[in-house]
């Protein structure tokens, strides 16, 4: 059996502000080196379960375990948080440095690493998202995928096991969203961490290994990219979207063409017709 | 109104050590009516360009002509101006102060010295244009409302000034399937009453949605302009740009380099649909 990462059982959150519940009895386990993306419309939890997953908040009734880790345990509260990084929306207010490099070793200084064990670790985690040309340039002066990279290269270097990513790519353009979720992808498939993306763009959810909705503070849907996307009708009542060939897919088989359910991507697609127009092919 | 630029170029911090062309020799115009989508990489010069258009930049060379009077000329009163070119930043919502939504959109009217009743009507008719309920929302604080409906009621401060053209640069960024369905609806009911919009946007299915036509910049050049259906029937041409094309476009290409004998201009998921569903009944029907 393989390892859980990251687990929630019965959590509810509630805001102090707030009379309902944010999330309501949600319940999940993450395994060690899935890369899972988590989908919902604006307000309906999912960047609360977020930061319920290293301790930014903790859960109002119920247990989140980080590697095993309870995050209401005070004690164990940098361990949790070393263990499972978190990137957010802005790449702008994540940066504090002036110096990349001097960025990327923010979180090591703070837990007082050596300097020696420091320097090589900055350099792996630059050379892990490809920012090794960049180590002294001035952050200001690269674009925002760039500057997202360089936050996972901060998180990467304290050895994560896990990485959470609330929207990191929806103020990027299409470019820097390529290269942001490539990065992510990359490091979740060669270095085995855990990925938790927290998306709009089904488009990226599609490439997950398990996608899970969240409606209403609920868990609404959850399975394989193929066995989600293919709800239509019910994503659309979520408030959401398929990615554009599912949708065309479905579309086509309610005018009675047989295409087969899963389809995701224009490859796909196409491979599905011409095996439906040309048989003999 | 039209907005012509004409060989307009603009490099910022001219003469310095961080000098940078954002724009060059760009030649354009834009109708009465027109929904103008701009598209291009982040850094081409799109932001830059649409400050050109209602005079918050001046070009460093060329000029910058509405209905033929130069923009930059002398005696053109450009605060008049503005008013008739309503500009939407980046994530319009940061710029929200007012304490009640009514406040915050009737903002710019009152500074043209309306009287109440005319702010109030201003107020009523910009909320309804964005589908915000003024009897629900109009005394709410701002700040209590969604990422999306915040977008709403700052792009409503902006036609509370009535402009006859509107520029949103990136309208949709970071809004959620719902919140950018929204903004869409409404950018396409505003065209349709007679609107000329031009929109700045990276994605291409906003574009192929909405645009009567598409200007494509890199590096600061004009590179192509066409309808939709002239730019994204060409997706080499845009790849090789590092833009994509819709996937409906991708699609079509793919299907026809199998073989599959469509048009090779379509790119909407429903032209698409329909092509695809004719040449498989003609298939059932022959066997």
């Amino acid at each position: 059996m393989k390892e859980e990462r990251l687990s929630a059982r019965d959590v509810s959150y509630t805001y102090e502000e707030s009379a309902d519940p944010a999330l309501k009895k949600i319940s999940l386990s993450i395994e060690a080196g899935e890369f899972v993306a988590v989908l919902g419309h604006n307000g309906s939890g999912k960047s609360t379960l977020a930061k319920l997953m290293n301790a930014l908040y903790l859960p109002t009734e119920g247990q989140v375990l980080v590697c095993g880790m309870d995050t209401a345990d005070d004690s164990r509260l940098w361990d949790i948080r070393r263990q499972a990084g978190m990137i957010f929306q802005n790449p702008d207010n994540q940066i504090v440095a002036t110096v990349v490099e001097e960025d990327v070793a923010f979180g090591l200084e703070n837990l007082g690493v050596p300097h020696d064990v420091m320097v090589p670790r900055i350099k792996e985690a630059l050379k892990a998202v490809r920012m090794t040309d960049y180590a002294e340039s001035a952050p200001h002066m690269l674009s925002g995928g760039q500057k997202q990279r360089v936050a996972i290269a901060g998180i990467l270097a304290m050895q994560p096991s896990c990485l959470i990513a609330d929207e990191a790519t929806a103020m990027l353009d299409p470019s820097g969203r390529r290269e942001v979720l490539d990065t992510v992808c990359r490091l979740n498939r060669e270095k085995g961490i855990t990925v938790v993306w927290i998306t709009h763009f089904m488009e990226e959810a599609a490439q997950a290994d398990r996608v899970i909705v969240i409606s209403d503070g609920e868990e609404a849907l959850t399975g394989t990219p193929r066995e989600v996307f293919r709800q239509v009708d019910r994503m659309r009542e979520l408030h959401l979207d398929v990615p554009h060939m599912a949708a065309l897919a479905h579309e086509l088989r309610e005018e009675g063409m047989p295409l087969p359910e899963g389809i995701l991507t224009v490859e796909e697609m196409a491979g599905e017709v011409m095996k439906l127009l040309c048989p003999s092919n | 109104m039209s907005i012509e630029l004409k060989q307009v170029s603009h490099t910022y911090s001219e003469g310095s050590a961080f000098q940078s062309v954002a724009l060059k020799n760009i030649s354009l115009k834009i109708e009465d009516g027109e929904f103008v989508c701009l598209v291009g990489h982040t850094g081409c010069g799109k932001s830059t360009l649409v400050q050109h258009l209602n005079g918050l930049l001046k070009p460093t060379s060329g000029q910058v002509l509405v209905d033929g009077e130069d923009l930059n000329g002398e005696h053109v009163d450009r605060r008049k101006l503005r008013q008739r070119v309503g500009l939407v930043f980046q994530y319009p919502e940061y710029q929200l102060f007012e304490e009640t939504v009514a406040k915050d959109i009737g903002f710019g009217p009152k500074n043209l010295g309306l009287d109440a009743a005319q702010i109030d009507a201003r107020v009523r008719r910009a909320m309804e244009r964005v589908h915000m309920d003024y009897n629900k929302y109009a005394q709410r604080s701002p700040f209590e409302l969604s990422g999306g409906q915040m977008r709403r009621v700052a792009i409503a401060g902006v036609l509370a000034m009535e402009p006859e053209v509107l520029i949103l640069d990136e309208p949709t960024a970071g809004l959620d399937p719902r919140g950018r369905d929204r903004i869409l609806t409404m950018l396409e009911e505003l065209h349709r009453e007679g609107g000329t919009i031009v929109m700045v946007s990276h994605s291409m299915d906003d574009v192929a949605r909405l645009a009567t036509r598409v200007i494509v910049l890199a590096h600061g050049e004009l590179v192509m302009t066409g309808t939709p259906r002239e730019i994204f029937t060409r997706p080499e041409r845009m790849e090789e740009i590092g833009l994509g094309v819709p996937d409906a476009a991708r699609l079509c290409a793919e299907l026809r380099r199998r073989g599959l004998d469509l048009p090779e201009d379509l790119y909407t998921q429903a032209e698409l649909k329909e092509h695809i569903l004719r040449a498989w009944k003609e298939a059932r029907r022959a066997e």
